[in-house]
């Protein structure tokens, strides 16, 4: 069953003459954990806006637990829990006040979903008295997502929860995301972090508005077309300007320590005829060999099938 | 309902922690109202007057009445004509009084006499009133001593209804009380709106059940509840410390500023709506409530100095009614019955812009 569908959605801002969405469809199955993955600036806050019936999209139709976004606007405002991308609570008011008063204001208690929020409460319960805004940031990230549990969501709606927050913080989140799944909350969650999403069951890459893609990210990876690379030698930075030089080589960027690359065609040969070329460019200890790809890798290839990303686009990716 | 009352209770924490709104809130307005009441006094009091040649009775005598009225501080008995000019130049005296010499002789022998008073024309308005004081006084002192056998005299005699001792800050009271009010209203009304899509947490309250309309009624009272406080303070101030005395009804006061602190709600929330940035909220406020209360209420400029187009853009600032409403109560002690036609100009402009605010309330971003 679909719990939230997006038929064709647009959205400009400006009187029209900037497009932040373009015609986005897809679906989040009920009690599933969809990832929405894209950089800075792809749409996704628009998206949730447009979700969260903050805004009116220009075209297309959305639901939320089969709700219509425009019509039903009020039940929905009612059974989704959203968390937006800024910390978005009352900095100077107690962990304990922004709770009781979020729970006031969905109409309930802190107590009577407390089993709900009861794992991520414990963690910032010591800090019951402490002001919201002297929070650290992982914990502002517990609190705020304890604030959009309180009333027992059907649909969660996480923008960006882990943008701003150190790693072992983002993994804590996730792993309190996936024990809500349990609970049967279909979450909705978008970060620009592509690490984040193989967490997913379902990722949708999106990009300037538009989706490139949306299956599972094993699924991703696999439609990857080609073999792709990976490669390092001493001097990481000339041995990247020397395989971009060549011809037969389709793609090269960085990634973490190496470049990944691939050839125009699949041939062993010139696996044998690259190291060739390295070394006659005077690259010492050069390490080649085949790896899987990973999300990042998809996500720069269907970004950019056919054509050159530049140095600065790739590292918004990254 | 319970959901409102959190929600007010929230924004009296807010209130309560924020040390600067708290100042704003009850600093402000008590500053302000001992500053206009005090320092911005259109009376002129301690003028330094030099006294020349007084040497006999008559002289003497009008001298004794000068010393002993409040306005004069005698700084100079008795000043040599040469020397005047230069404690003038070092602003040391703002008006000589010179006798000739013979001044009693020529008073009771000739049956007239001159003295000069010299005062400081680089500022007209208060050498005027220097001369109206002292005239005053030689006028009274020549009736006391020579009663009516001078002949046939008009003797005006004065009376200030309503403030008889021309208490200089019992205009000012309701003027004041106007521009703060609408001053702390508006602002913190429309910069606690704002603060909320600043920081984000209009977002969340919007995906709520909560309905958006309640947010601005729960913006609101507290905004009252607290301005109500505010007005008590400004009254006690204005009756203890400026001695103002209040004539009419006290609840009909706190009745009609109650109307009037819900026009200057009205107006902040208007704003809230329009802005997005506390900055902007703030600026607007002052800038677009301080200027026309201070101009176009009459408390500063009589209206009645001014060109007709100017006076009928006065109609439409809602201080102009509230300072003519607080006058005729406060100070003339007048009942409902005098001030019903301001009061529903009052709530006609308040009931206008409440509707447009409400109306104008984005249940979206």
């Amino acid at each position: 069953m679909e719990t939230v569908v997006l038929d064709h959605i647009s959205k400009t801002y400006e009187k029209g003459t900037v497009l932040a969405v373009d015609e986005v469809s897809f679906s989040v199955n009920k009690g599933e954990l969809f990832g929405l993955i894209g950089p800075d600036g792809a749409g996704k806050t628009s998206l949730f806006r447009i979700l969260t019936t903050l805004l009116s999209a220009d075209s297309g139709r959305a639901s939320v637990a089969g709700f219509d976004v425009v019509k039903d606007y009020k039940t929905i405002r009612r059974i989704v829990g959203y968390m937006p991308g800024r910390f978005s609570l009352y900095q100077d008011l107690t962990v304990k006040e922004n709770l009781e008063f979020f729970a006031a204001l969905f109409g309930t208690t802190v107590e009577a979903n407390y089993s709900l929020i009861k794992s991520i409460y414990e963690q910032i319960k010591p800090f019951n008295d402490r002001r919201a805004g002297k929070l650290s940031g992982g914990m502002k990230q517990k609190l705020a997502l304890c604030c959009a549990l309180i009333h027992k969501p059907q649909v969660l709606l996480l923008d960006e929860p882990t943008t701003g927050v150190d790693v072992v913080s983002r993994r804590e989140f996730w792993d309190m995301l996936k024990s809500l799944k349990k609970e049967g909350i279909t979450i909705l969650v978008s970060t620009p972090y592509m690490d984040e999403a193989s967490l997913c069951e379902r990722i949708a890459l999106i990009q300037s508005g538009k989706i490139l893609s949306v299956n599972t990210p094993d699924g991703i990876r696999r439609a990857y077309p080609v073999k792709l690379y990976a490669a390092k030698s001493d001097n990481i930075y000339q041995l990247l300007m020397d395989l971009r030089a060549l011809e037969w080589i389709e793609h090269c960027y960085a990634s973490g320590e190496y470049l990944h690359f691939n050839f125009v065609s699949d041939e062993q040969n010139l696996l044998a005829g690259l190291e060739e070329y390295a070394v006659s460019r005077g690259h010492r200890h050069l390490v080649v060999r085949e790896i899987i790809p990973d999300i990042e890798d998809c996500f720069i290839r269907l970004m950019n099938e056919g054509k050159w990303l530049s140095e600065e686009q790739i590292h918004a990716i990254i | 309902m319970k959901q409102l009352f959190v929600f007010i209770r929230k924004e009296f924490f807010h209130v309560f922690r924020d040390r600067r709104t708290l100042l704003i809130m009850f600093g402000l307005p008590v500053v302000q109202i001992i500053l206009f009441g005090f320092a911005l006094s259109s009376e002129v009091k301690n003028i330094r007057l030099g006294i020349s040649n007084a040497e006999d009775v008559s002289s003497r005598q009008i001298v004794n009445k000068i010393k002993s009225s409040s306005y004069f501080l005698v700084s100079e008995e008795n000043i040599s004509e040469g020397v005047i000019e230069s404690e003038f130049l070092k602003g040391n005296l703002t008006a000589v009084l010179v006798f000739p010499p013979q001044f009693s002789n020529d008073l009771l022998h000739a049956g007239a006499a001159t003295v000069q008073i010299i005062t400081d024309g680089s500022d007209p308005n208060i050498a005027k009133t220097v001369v109206n004081y002292l005239t005053n006084i030689i006028t009274a002192y020549q009736q006391e001593s020579f009663g009516v056998a001078t002949g046939y005299r008009i003797v005006p005699e004065i009376r200030m209804l309503y403030n008889e001792e021309g208490n200089g800050s019992l205009n000012f009271i309701p003027g004041v009380m106007a521009l703060i009010l609408m001053i702390v209203c508006t602002a913190l009304t429309s910069v606690s709106i704002v603060k909320e899509k600043e920081l984000g947490t209009m977002e969340v309250l919007l995906v709520s059940p909560f309905r958006p309309i309640w947010v601005l009624i729960a913006k609101a009272i507290p905004y009252l509840m607290l301005s109500l406080a505010n007005f008590t303070v400004i009254l006690l101030t204005a009756v203890y410390v400026l001695n103002v005395e209040v004539k009419g009804s006290v609840p009909l006061l706190f009745f009609e500023t109650m109307l009037f602190i819900i026009t200057c709600l009205s107006l902040g929330l208007l704003i809230s709506n329009a802005t997005n940035s506390q900055q902007t909220a703030l600026l607007l406020s002052l800038m677009a409530m301080m200027l026309p209360t201070i101009i176009f209420t009459g408390f500063m400029m009589p209206l009645e100095n001014m060109p007709v187009p100017f006076q009928v853009i006065s109609n439409i600032i809602p201080s102009r009614w509230y300072f003519l409403i607080i006058k005729s109560v406060m100070l003339k002690g007048l009942g409902f019955e005098y001030v019903w036609k301001e009061t529903l100009v009052l709530a006609a402009m308040t009931i206008g812009l409440l509707t447009i605010a409400l109306k104008k309330f984005k249940t979206t971003l």
